[in-house]
């Protein structure tokens, strides 16, 4: 007889969080501490050769983050999480752990602009050769690969236009390849779609957004699904072979499917150090707590807010995958039917300018740079978040001049409506 | 017992109520997972006995190496296997022939061979296969989370410091019961 498995918003809530032993404290503390003492010598010789499980240092670990790894981890349905300053950071730490100078990655265009300035520029940097592909073409993504491809990476649900992608399509590619697909899950949150069930092997958030939910913490989080062989192709050196920093462990063969995770912590974020702060990181599982209901809200007022929209004189279009007419809905009962997501874009038959009108004219909707928050927000992409875009890839991203994007926050729907309503003139 | 899926309590009742465990195919290399699974379950109070033909007679964390099973002088509780899955018969063979009986048969992680379980099962020894007693041990008493692991468990009790009062370790909480 097997146990009971908790459902989702139990898990948000108890998932890595048990009662303080020393203390008793019910909610997690915030260790808002540098180091950790040791036994003894012994003790701390073990820990750092991963004999212990154990804490030394708040930039490899802290027992706070701890609480938020093991949640992410839960709620995603994979072995191990590792949390990470930001999202950029996880993202970093992810292909840091994957790619030698010279080696390629396929990313489809459909991503958020930070993610297109990371790849195109500083990840060159380091050798590492972004291929683009098409998230709307899946062969594309097959035609892109090559012998020197280490990994495959996509958004779920994408910024901004809310498009969701054929994660078991891409899953295929991935797996007849030979390489891990990496999913962006931000938009979606595992609320909505666990992109582990559909073949990705591993998940990167920024938890900045909807899982933290209230706008208040910079954080990241790398999900191992530990699903992936990383011995089998002799690709991933790190993975695989002998590491001198650790006398000779293999890390796959030692850590098995929390390999990839351990691997992210133990050798990038201890050399390059992206670490979340223990506040942070307190105040991201808290608002985790309440994952579930706030991402029904937020869908459902996405919803209302898209179906608004079309029948608004102003609006040329609305891209929101809820709606039945839009292309990607069909899509959306598939991978995440619980809700198409809050953050879509719309364009107004004023184009650019009026579009600027809007941003300005707002006064519910707050006018930044961010999704996720509780509070709705509104943002011209092409000239903030995806600003140093080429015209090309603003128009591949789905943020061409006219677009505007909204991330809609868990208000009564009806003031955002009326916000929106005035703001549009 | 169904081998895919095991319920919490079996494992729980396993590791508290054993005490002396026999690793057969123990390592001397520190970095090699039985070394490293070995240390771990010293560190929580098991006393654990290599085995091991190729470096039997040599001393292993303090303990002499048995060329096998049935030349320890003291009953063992659980046979831990890191061996393959096809020599996993053998060694539950050999462990069904001692006397006294251990009371447990434990594979390690893509260990798995249903025939010897089901020979262990029939002698009325509990057995446990594609698991790693490092890992169960560290996901019931909570230290998994401390590298960001997903227990699947989750509980309103408090986590238990390990009775050796040791800084940083957890245990399973009270005193091993016996059987």
């Amino acid at each position: 007889m097997t146990d009971r498995q908790p459902g989702f918003d139990t898990l948000a809530i108890h998932a890595g969080a048990s009662p303080d032993p020393a203390t008793g404290a019910r909610v997690t503390p915030i260790y808002q501490t540098t180091a950790f003492v040791f036994e003894d010598v012994k003790h701390a010789s073990d820990l750092f050769a991963l004999r212990a499980f154990g804490n030394i240092y708040t930039r490899i670990m802290n027992p706070t983050q701890a609480v938020l790894e093991a949640k992410v981890a839960a709620l995603e349905g994979g072995t191990a999480a590792l949390a990470t300053a930001s999202g950029h950071a996880a993202q970093m730490l992810v292909f840091h752990t994957l790619m030698q100078p010279g080696d390629e990655f396929v990313a489809v265009r459909q991503l958020y602009g930070g993610s297109i300035n990371q790849f195109s520029h500083s990840f060159k940097s380091f050798g590492w050769h972004v291929v683009w592909a098409d998230a709307e073409d899946i062969s594309s993504i097959e035609k892109a690969l090559s012998p020197k491809t280490k990994a495959i990476f996509i958004e779920s649900i994408a910024n901004p236009g809310g498009r969701i992608t054929d994660i078991a399509a891409v899953s295929r590619i991935a797996k007849a390849a030979g390489v891990p697909l990496i999913v962006d899950n931000t938009l979606a949150t595992p609320y909505l779609c666990k992109p582990i069930e559909h073949g990705a092997n591993v998940v990167v958030h920024s938890l900045t957004k909807f899982m933290g939910g209230h706008g208040n913490s910079m954080g990241g989080a790398i999900v191992d699904a530990g699903n992936f062989d990383w011995s089998k192709s002799g690709k991933y050196p790190l993975l695989s072979e002998p590491n001198d920093s650790y006398h000779g462990m293999k890390f796959h063969e030692t850590f098995g499917g929390i390999a990839f995770a351990i691997a992210c912590r133990v050798l990038g974020l201890r050399d390059l150090g992206p670490a979340i702060s223990p506040q942070n990181a307190f105040y991201i599982l808290t608002g985790m707590e309440t994952l579930g209901l706030r991402m029904q809200r937020h869908c459902d007022n996405a919803l209302k807010v898209a179906e608004w929209l079309t029948q608004n004189p102003k609006v040329a279009w609305v891209n929101y995958a809820g709606l039945p007419n839009d292309a990607h809905h069909a899509l959306h009962k598939k991978y995440a039917p619980r809700g198409a997501g809050a953050v879509f874009t719309f364009g107004l038959k004023g184009g650019y300018e009026a579009g600027v009108k809007v941003v300005s004219s707002v006064k519910l909707l707050s006018h930044l740079a961010n999704v996720g928050d509780t509070r709705s927000l509104i943002i011209h992409p092409a000239s903030t978040t995806h600003s140093q875009l080429t015209p090309d890839q603003l128009k591949k991203a789905g943020a061409t001049p006219d677009v505007v994007r909204l991330s809609i926050g868990i208000e009564d729907v009806e003031d955002i409506i009326a916000d929106l309503d005035q703001a549009i003139g | 017992m169904n081998h895919d899926s095991y319920p919490e309590n079996y494992i729980r009742g396993i590791l508290k109520s054993v005490k002396i465990i026999a690793m057969v195919g123990a390592s001397a290399n520190e970095v090699r997972p039985s070394n490293l699974v070995m240390k771990y379950l010293q560190g929580k109070g098991y006393e654990v006995i290599p085995v091991n033909p190729l470096i039997a007679g040599q001393s292993l964390l303090g303990q002499t190496v048995y060329a096998s099973l049935s030349n320890i002088p003291k009953p063992v509780d659980l046979v831990d296997i890191f061996r393959n899955s096809e020599a996993a018969a053998a060694v539950v063979a050999e462990a069904l022939t001692l006397d006294p009986l251990p009371s447990v048969i434990w594979m390690q992680l893509s260990v798995r061979n249903d025939e010897a379980a089901r020979m262990a099962e029939a002698a009325g020894l509990r057995v446990v296969m594609n698991r790693c007693p490092k890992i169960e041990y560290g996901k019931l008493s909570g230290e998994w989370a401390w590298v960001g692991g997903n227990s699947g468990i989750i509980s309103s009790r408090r986590q238990h410091m390990h009775e050796n009062g040791r800084m940083q370790s957890l245990g399973l909480g009270a005193k091993p019961t016996a059987g």
